[in-house]
C-alpha cells in the first residue's frame, strides 16, 4: 500500500474514533435541529393565558371601544377604584395589570400599564396598537367631517397602494430570470461561514497533530520511513476526509431529525410550524406579509433558488473549499512544525489566519456591493478569495474574474505548499530554537 | 566487503557547516561506532544515511549500489530523539510503523508476534503507550526498529532510558542481529559500550572526521608507551637502574607488593624495562597500559581543538 495512504488511514481512523469527534458530530445537529424547531414550536403555541386588565380612562375616549381580543379582557374602573388598586397592586388577584389612560392622550400619546408582573412584549404591543387605532380613526373621522367633501372616506380608502418590486436578472442570452438578493445573500453568507469554520477547525487540527508528533519525538522515526512531504500530505488529506465525514453525518442526521420531529408533531402543527419557520425568515423583510402572500413568497423563493446557478455554485464551493483548506492547512502544518510549544504557535498562527478573519469581515462589504472594488480585489487575491469569491458567485460573477481568481489560487497553492513543505521538513527536526520569520526564511534556502 | 559507504559528504545549513568532507565505510556484518562530541555532526550524518536529509555534495552507497529512495526499507533506525503516539495502542502502533517500512500487514503481524514473544510483552499489545514506563516504551521502540528485518541498523544512544538489566538484554539482541549478518552503525557517548560492541570506529569533531579505524588499531595508535609493573623488591634499586629514557609516573608501595607506572621514550624495547626490573625484584605482573576509548576520545578531540584554534 502507498505510504501516504497508510498515513491517511491512520490519521482518519484515530480522529474518527476520538470521543471529541463523536460528541461534536452528534451534538451539533441536535443543536441545529433544536435551534430551528424549538422557536418555531414555541411560536406556534398561542399565548393562552387569560388576562383581565383594569382600565382607568381619564380621557373618556375609549369606553366601550376596547373590546376583548383573544384571551385579554378589559374592565373599566373609576378613579377611586383605580387609586385603591394602584396602592395594593401586588395584593390583588383580580386584575393582571392596570392601564391608565391620561386625559391628554390625544396630544401626548402616552399611556401607562402597571403590573406586579413582567408584562409580555406582545401584550404591550397589542394595547399600543389598539389605542393608536382608536385615536387614529377618531382623528380621521373628525378630519373627514370637517372637510365636508362627499365620499371622502371611500376616496381616501382608494388611495391605499402597495407596490412590490420583482428583481429580475437578465442573462447574457437575454433570458429573464427572477432573482432575489435575499436568496443570494443567504446562500453567499452560509457558504462563506461554512468554509471559514471548516478551514479554521480542521486547519488547527492539522497544526495540533503536527505539533503532537514533534513533541512526542515520533516524527524522526516516521520520516526515516516516509518522506516528510508524504507525511504532511497524508495528514492533511486524512483530516480533510474527517471533515467530509462529519459534514455527511450532519446532513444525514439533520434530515432524519427534521423528518422525525415533523412526523411526531400532528400534521396541522407541522404545517403551522413550517409556516412559522417561513414567517420568521420573512421577518427579515421590510414588512410582515399576510398568509396568502407568505405562500406566494415561498413559491417565489423556491423558484428563485431554482434560478441560482446551482451547478456553478456547487462547483465553486468544492473548488474554493478544497483550495482554501489546502492553502491554510499547509500553512498551519508548517507553523506546527516550526514551533516547540503552544505559546509560540499562537504568535505564528495569527499572521497565517489573519486573511481568513479578514475575509469574514469583508463578507459584509461584499453583500452590500458584490460588484464593488473591495469585492473584486478580495475575490481575486488568493488568501481571501476562497471565502470572498464564493460569496460573490450567487450574485453572478463575470467568467474572466472567476477564471483569474481560480488560476491565481492554484498558482499560490503550489507556491504555498512548496514553502510549507520546506518549513515543515526543517522544523519537525528542530528543537529548542525560538523561531521567527527571519529564521523561517532561512530554512527556505536549505537544500534537501 | 563494505556494505555501507559514504564518500566525501558535505552538508551546510546556511553559513554553518554540519559535515565537511566526511567519508566512512562500514564492513558487512560489523558494528561501526560513530563517535563525537555533541554538535559534531553525527546526527546529520545519520540523517543523511536515512535519507531524511540529502547531502550538498558526496555520495552514499548501500550494498554496492548508489542509495535509492526504496532503500529506506532496508534500514532500521532508532533515533536518539524518539517517542511514540501516547494515545495509540502498542500493537497498532508497531503495526503502523512496520507498514510504513513497507511490510504487508500479514508479514508485519508475523514479525511482531515473534518479537513480542521474544521480549515477553505479548500482553501489552492492547495497552496505550501512556500506560507504559519509559523503559517499556524503549522496548517497543526497539522492536519497531528491527521489525522489518533490516540489513543496516542505526542505533543512536540505544541504551538511554534502559535499566542495566534491560540494557544488557538489548546489547545481547544487537550482538545477535550482528551474528545473523546485519550491519550496524552505533552512535553513543558511552565509551564502555563502544569497547564492548564495536569493531570499527570513526570520530567526528567539528564537522570533520578526525579518527577512523579498527578499535584495536585506534587504541594502539593512541598508546603512549606506559607500562605498569607490580613487583616484590626495592623501589630505590629499580629507580637507580632506570636511565633517562624512562620516566617514572607513579609509584605505590604496600606491604605485599609495589607498583610503578613507567613511561618509556619512543623506540625503546619492552624487554629492556623487564630486564631491569627482574634484575633486582620478583615480578608479579607486567603489562602495557593501553588507553581506554574514553582516553582516546578525549585526547583526539583535545588535540584537534588545540591545533585548530
Amino acid at each position: 500500500m502507498n505510504k501516504t495512504l497508510i498515513i491517511l488511514k491512520r490519521e482518519y481512523l484515530t480522529r474518527v474514533a476520538k470521543k471529541s469527534f463523536i460528541v461534536t458530530t452528534l451534538i451539533v445537529p441536535i443543536l441545529m435541529v433544536g435551534l430551528m424547531v424549538v422557536p418555531a414550536w414555541l411560536a406556534s403555541r398561542d399565548d393562552k393565558q387569560e388576562r383581565t386588565i383594569a382600565v382607568y380612562d381619564e380621557s373618556t375616549l375609549f369606553m366601550g371601544q376596547l373590546e376583548q381580543e383573544g384571551y385579554t379582557k378589559y374592565h373599566f374602573v373609576d378613579q377611586g377604584t383605580y387609586g385603591s388598586l394602584r396602592e395594593n397592586l401586588t395584593a390583588n388577584n383580580e386584575f393582571y395589570a392596570l392601564l391608565y389612560i391620561p386625559a391628554n392622550i390625544y396630544t401626548n400619546s402616552q399611556a401607562q400599564l402597571s403590573s406586579p408582573k413582567q408584562v409580555p412584549l406582545e401584550l404591550a404591543e397589542e394595547i399600543e396598537r389598539k389605542l393608536s387605532q382608536i385615536i387614529e380613526s377618531d382623528k380621521r373621522q373628525k378630519v373627514i367631517a370637517s372637510a365636508g367633501v362627499p365620499d371622502l372616506e371611500s376616496q381616501l380608502e382608494g388611495t391605499r397602494t402597495k407596490v412590490s418590486v420583482n428583481t429580475v436578472k437578465v442573462t447574457e442570452t437575454g433570458e429573464e430570470r427572477k432573482s432575489s438578493s435575499m436568496v443570494a445573500f443567504i446562500t453567499s453568507y452560509a457558504m462563506g461561514f461554512i468554509i471559514y469554520f471548516f478551514v479554521f477547525m480542521y486547519g488547527s487540527m492539522v497544526m495540533r497533530s503536527v505539533m503532537e508528533e514533534k513533541k512526542n519525538r515520533i516524527v524522526e522515526v516516521i520520516i526515516s520511513s516516509v518522506k516528510p512531504f508524504q507525511l504532511m500530505a497524508g495528514k492533511i488529506l486524512g483530516t480533510a476526509l474527517v471533515g467530509l465525514t462529519q459534514v455527511a453525518i450532519w446532513i444525514i442526521l439533520i434530515v432524519v431529525g427534521l423528518t422525525i420531529t415533523q412526523s411526531m408533531l400532528s400534521p396541522e402543527s407541522a404545517q403551522e410550524m413550517g409556516k412559522n419557520i417561513m414567517d420568521s425568515q420573512a421577518q427579515m423583510g421590510p414588512m410582515q406579509p399576510d398568509m396568502s402572500e407568505a405562500q406566494n413568497q415561498i413559491a417565489e423563493v423556491i423558484e428563485m433558488i431554482g434560478n441560482l446557478n446551482i451547478p456553478l455554485i456547487i462547483f465553486g464551493f468544492i473548488f474554493y473549499f478544497l483550495g482554501g483548506y489546502l492553502l491554510y492547512s499547509s500553512l498551519m502544518g508548517a507553523v506546527g512544525a516550526a514551533v516547540d510549544n503552544d505559546e509560540d504557535s499562537q504568535q505564528l498562527v495569527l499572521p497565517v489566519t489573519f486573511p481568513l478573519i479578514l475575509s469574514i469581515i469583508l463578507l459584509f462589504s461584499i453583500s452590500r456591493n458584490p460588484e464593488g472594488s473591495v469585492a473584486f480585489w478580495a475575490s481575486i487575491i488568493p488568501f481571501t478569495s476562497p471565502i470572498c469569491m464564493l460569496a460573490r458567485i450567487p450574485y453572478g460573477v463575470p467568467a474572466w474574474e472567476l477564471l483569474l481568481s481560480m488560476s491565481l489560487l492554484v498558482i499560490t497553492l503550489i507556491g504555498v505548499i512548496w514553502v510549507a513543505a520546506k518549513i515543515y521538513r526543517t522544523g519537525i527536526l528542530m528543537y529548542g530554537k525560538k523561531v521567527n520569520l527571519k529564521e523561517l526564511y532561512k530554512w527556505l534556502t536549505y537544500k534537501g | 566487503m563494505e556494505y555501507f559507504v559514504a564518500n566525501n559528504i558535505h552538508k551546510e545549513y546556511g553559513p554553518t557547516k554540519a559535515l565537511d568532507d566526511v567519508s566512512i565505510s562500514v564492513s558487512e556484518g560489523s558494528i561501526f561506532g560513530l563517535l563525537g562530541p555533541n554538535g559534531a555532526g553525527k546526527t546529520t550524518l545519520i540523517r543523511i544515511i536515512n535519507q531524511i536529509t540529502a547531502p550538498d555534495r558526496g555520495e552514499v552507497f548501500l550494498g554496492g549500489h548508489r542509495m535509492k529512495a526504496s532503500d529506506v526499507s532496508k534500514i532500521g533506525y532508532l533515533p536518539e530523539e524518539r517517542g511514540l503516539y501516547k494515545k495509540m495502542k502498542i500493537g497498532e502502533q508497531a503495526l503502523y510503523l512496520a507498514q510504513l517500512k513497507g511490510l504487508s500487514r500479514r508479514d508485519a503481524l508475523r514479525s511482531l508476534k515473534y518479537w513480542f514473544e521474544k521480549f515477553d510483552i505479548v500482553s501489552w499489545w492492547d495497552k496505550k503507550v501512556e500506560e507504559l514506563s519509559k523503559g517499556m516504551q524503549q522496548k517497543v521502540q526497539f522492536i519497531a526498529t528491527v521489525v522489518h528485518n533490516p540489513s543496516l541498523l542505526i542505533f543512536d544512544e540505544p541504551f538511554s532510558g534502559f535499566d542495566p538489566i534491560n540494557a544488557n538484554l538489548i546489547k545481547h539482541e544487537i550482538l545477535e542481529l550482528k551474528q545473523k549478518g546485519a550491519t550496524i552503525i552505533f552512535s553513543t557517548h558511552n565509551m564502555g559500550t563502544v569497547e564492548d560492541l564495536c569493531d570499527h570506529i570513526a570520530l567526528i569533531n567539528k564537522s570533520r572526521k578526525i579518527l577512523d579505524g579498527l578499535v584495536y588499531d585506534v587504541k594502539e595508535q593512541y598508546k603512549s608507551n606506559i607500562f605498569e609493573i607490580s613487583y616484590r623488591g626495592d623501589f630505590q634499586k629499580i629507580q637507580a637502574m632506570l636511565d633517562s629514557s624512562f620516566v617514572i609516573l607513579e609509584h605505590k608501595e604496600n606491604s605485599r607488593e609495589n607498583t610503578i607506572r613507567v613511561q618509556q621514550s619512543q623506540g625503546g624495547e619492552n624487554n629492556e624495562l623487564l630486564r631491569i626490573v627482574t634484575a633486582t625484584s620478583e615480578i608479579v605482573s607486567f603489562r602495557e597500559v593501553i588507553p581506554s576509548m574514553n582516553d582516546v576520545f578525549i585526547k583526539a578531540v583535545e588535540m584537534y581543538n588545540g591545533s585548530n584554534k
